[in-house]
């Protein structure tokens, strides 16, 4: 498949500097996915022409945009908060793009009815954005998006605003409405869930910089930052190969039933962490010793920080937790099974 | 309810009202109540109060046509000099009106660097006459309206001009569709300011476009004329009726325009 | 400060009676010795210059009294004064104004003075009197009738019978005459003095019919003075012969 979005996008701003590749398949969506001050905002302001470009290039549909101002690029974009017009009702709002583009009034009405009967808000129009709910507004800005028939869909955390109720309602909403879209979606987001649920692909940025790409599995199997593996819940570290056995610097080291060679990752699940008051016994598995620094709830179960020779998340059952008396400066015993580690290239 | 107030801020608070209202008070104790019907139906009254409202309103249209988009200007665009250019359209504030009004002849007087030029181009006069008034009025009035329109256009939020730039739309229609209805609070709250400080107006108007009634004689200038002439009487009624005309439309407006959506 | 309001209640009398008796003129003046002090005068728009150069010869002859003057359109002046402005002496440019003063004691007439017709210099518009005043396009200022140069004007016009129609009324005869100046009118109904005083911008056209509006200029020690001796030596000193000349050479006519 061709891309339909072919970008290197290179934008400094103050100190930071900005440098991604990005292509964007038709009707494929990519979650541009990473931490706060990454750079993700920045690479949908260049790509939307609100940023300007300090090298690189910017492709779409074959046409050079790099030259072009914003209100002649065929780009659609939901901001964070929306930016619905306070002064417009909904169905101004949805119909502005299409005025904009030389549609008379009444066909520009016609094109907002229909787009705000799609995204369920048919009997909303009249309404100013101000008397919408958080969900409604988040469907008049995607349906506002939308109606100027966008060739490439910029989405900037477009469920960050929500509650989390009317999020799970709302991205679902989205999924459809994205899948449904011809051209090339770029959703930016911080949120894994957004990024896995929305997103055919995976882009992660840091600091600028592209560290990763991939489609869900394997992003989320084979973690390859410390940004990356927090981001999936994953232990992860760095070390040398030498067949099922990987050495961390300083000299600890981790046995997995992988083969791997030279330098490598290793990474396993919180979920697969096993937590003593003493030293097990029995089955060749990895142990350690290392004093609790940290208890806090993740989902129905506990999430445990502990130090040691190596940093290491555990997740324990509250049931389990009652029999080992979780205080802080708690000294206990690590252990993790050969078989639930994961060993790959670096 | 019950927060006691700080006693050193509401002793110099409630001195400073009393200074503000003192005045007033003053030009109603001595106000005759009695003459003032017949006082109000006086031609001369009537017409500089005409006068004085025709003008006020033209030079608040004139320095909304000049001063938005000086202000969008000063607010939307970096260009050399413009901390300059904001300093200087600060200076009718704090120009002593006379000035301005001296300033006015020597720049559109019939001698003027660009009066002469009207004169003899076009047979365009501007002292003496009405339109030397609003002109007058709009100089010293225009810096208020610039700096509530700037400071209004700086408070809004510019991200709504990017929506509007992605949605297809030019930067003039994103000014007339965007800009303009989310500032129209601060833009009507700068014309209220710009207009009642045109219709006060006296140092420049005098200098610049003389006295005369029916003409150029503005309400303030007639109560300065009759306060002259030892009819102090005169004066306090017509400062009176100033002073009634303009808080019954300032508070009209407020009603109307100025109360947050 | 019962005592010191008796106090100068004596001194004022005793002043009065000392000019009521004795000779008038700087000689006088310089005799008493006593006078000093600050003296302020309110004095009319067209005796700016006369009265700046007498202040500063007063001043010279009475060390320890110093003049200021404020000086402004007669009508201004007097509602200043009537309103509690701290006034020594009052030259009105017309009894009219005098008279409207309540605190004025007994004025004396010291000059006279009549209207002339400011224009350009070199006269470009060939203004001859005071029918030269209604061509059309022409723009001629007048002051306010409340000040007496407005008055004034007026009565010569009306007197002429000719039909002039100002472009506005100043507030007092230096404003009129800086409109000619300044060129934004053609011709101004100013005092003769005025037009001298500027003569190198402005030239003065002579009309008879501004002998029937000659005005007297009244000069009066105020009742409410704080500084009685002051007040009083100054007013002797404009009435001397000395003063008279300054005045007269001003253009003033003696009264």
């Amino acid at each position: 498949m061709t891309a339909l979005l072919d970008a290197h996008l290179v934008v400094n701003r103050d100190a930071f500097h900005l440098d991604v590749v990005l292509r964007i398949a038709p009707g494929e969506t990519v979650a541009l996915l990473g931490p706060n001050g990454a750079g993700k905002t920045t690479a949908l302001r260049a790509l939307a022409g609100l940023a300007p470009l300090a090298g690189g290039h910017l492709r779409l549909d074959g046409e050079d945009l790099r030259r072009v101002p914003p209100e002649k690029r065929p780009i659609g974009v939901v901001f964070q908060d929306y930016l619905l017009f306070p002064h417009l009702s909904a169905r101004d709002n949805v119909a502005f793009g299409p005025r904009r583009h030389g549609m008379d009034r009444r066909s520009a009405h016609a094109v907002a009815d229909r787009w705000l009967e799609r995204v369920g808000l048919a009997d909303h129009g009249r309404r100013k954005p101000r008397n919408l709910s958080g969900g409604q507004a988040q469907r008049v800005a995607l349906a506002r998006a939308l109606a100027v028939d966008p060739v490439l869909l910029l989405l900037d955390e477009p469920l960050a605003a929500l509650d989390a109720r009317t999020r799970l309602e709302t991205r679902g909403e989205l999924r459809r409405h994205l899948a449904a879209h011809p051209g090339a979606t770029l959703l930016v987001t911080h949120d894994p869930l957004d990024a896995l649920v929305l997103a055919d692909r995976l882009v992660i940025v840091e600091q600028g910089r592209v560290v990763q790409e991939g489609d869900a599995v394997t992003i989320t199997a084979r973690p390859r930052t410390d940004y990356v593996a927090r981001l999936v819940g994953l232990n992860l570290y760095r070390g040398h190969g030498a067949g099922h056995v990987v050495s961390l610097p300083g000299g600890f080291t981790l046995t997995s039933t992988d083969t791997v060679h030279g330098d490598a990752f290793v990474a396993f699940s919180p979920a697969a962490v096993a937590l003593h008051a003493h030293r097990p016994d029995g089955s060749p598995r990895n142990t350690w010793p290392v004093v609790l620094d940290d208890v806090q709830h993740h989902g129905d179960n506990l999430r445990v920080r502990l130090d040691g020779p190596i940093s290491v998340a555990a997740d324990i059952t509250p049931a389990a937790a009652a029999q080992l008396d979780l205080s802080p400066g708690r000294e206990l015993w690590v252990a993790v099974k050969a078989t639930e580690t994961r060993a790959y290239q670096a | 309810m019950t927060k006691r107030v700080p006693v050193p801020l509401l002793v110099p608070a409630v001195l400073g009202l009393i200074f503000l209202i003192l005045p007033l008070v003053g030009l109603l104790a001595r106000t005759p109540w009695a003459t003032l019907p017949a006082r109000l139906a006086e031609p001369r009254v009537v017409e500089a109060l005409r006068l004085s409202l025709l003008t006020s309103s033209l030079a608040t249209v004139l320095c909304l046509l000049l001063g938005v988009p000086l202000a969008w200007l000063l607010a939307r665009v970096e260009f050399p000099g413009r901390r300059l250019v904001r300093a200087l359209i600060t200076v009718p504030l704090v120009l002593p009106p006379v000035v301005g009004g001296i300033a006015l002849l020597l720049a559109l007087g019939r001698r003027g660097l660009v009066g002469q030029w009207l004169d003899t181009t076009f047979g365009i006069t501007l002292p003496f006459t009405t339109a030397g008034v609003v002109i007058a009025e709009s100089f010293v009035a225009l810096p208020f309206l610039v700096i509530a329109v700037e400071g209004a256009l700086r408070g809004a939020d510019s991200r709504y001009e990017e929506a509007a730039a992605t949605l297809g739309s030019t930067r003039w229609t994103t000014f007339t569709h965007v800009t303009l209805p989310l500032v129209a609070p601060g833009i009507a709250a700068g014309a209220v300011l710009c207009w009642a400080r045109a219709l006060g107006e006296f140092g420049a108007t005098i200098t610049f476009a003389g006295n005369y009634p029916g003409v150029t004689q503005t309400m303030p200038l007639a109560v300065y004329q009759t306060m002259e002439s030892g009819d102090l009487e005169g004066a306090v009624v017509l400062s009176l009726i100033l002073l009634v005309v303009s808080v019954a439309i300032l508070a009209g407006l407020r009603d109307r325009w100025l109360t947050a959506p | 400060m019962r005592i010191r309001i008796a106090a100068t209640i004596g001194l004022t009398s005793l002043i009065v009676l000392a000019g009521c008796g004795g000779g008038t003129g700087p000689a006088a003046a310089e005799k008493s010795g006593s006078v000093t002090g600050p003296v302020t005068v309110f004095a009319a728009a067209s005796l700016t210059e006369s009265f700046t150069t007498l202040g500063k010869r007063f001043e010279s002859t009475h060390p320890g009294v110093e003049v200021t003057f404020n000086f402004a359109g007669s009508s201004a002046l007097a509602t200043q004064i009537n309103e509690g402005a701290p006034a020594d002496v009052f030259a009105s440019a017309s009894p009219k104004n005098m008279a409207a003063v309540a605190d004025a004691g007994t004025p004396a007439t010291f000059v006279r003075n009549q209207l002339v017709i400011a224009v350009a210099k070199g006269n470009p518009k060939g203004i001859t009197g005071l029918s030269g005043l209604t061509g059309p396009g022409l723009k001629v200022a007048l002051c306010a009738e409340a000040v007496p140069c407005g008055a004034a004007a007026r009565t010569a016009i009306d007197a002429s019978g000719v039909k002039v129609t100002p472009v506005t009324l100043e507030q007092d005869v230096k404003a009129a005459l800086s409109k000619v100046r300044l060129g934004e009118v053609d011709a101004a109904l100013v005092y003769r003095t005025d037009a001298k005083a500027s003569a190198a911008a402005v030239d003065a056209v002579e009309f008879p019919e501004s002998a029937k509006a000659v005005n007297d200029y009244p000069i009066v020690v105020l009742t409410t003075a704080k500084n009685p001796g002051g007040a009083r030596a100054f007013v002797d000193y404009v009435l001397s012969a000395d003063g008279v000349r300054v005045l007269t050479e001003a253009g003033f006519q003696a009264p």
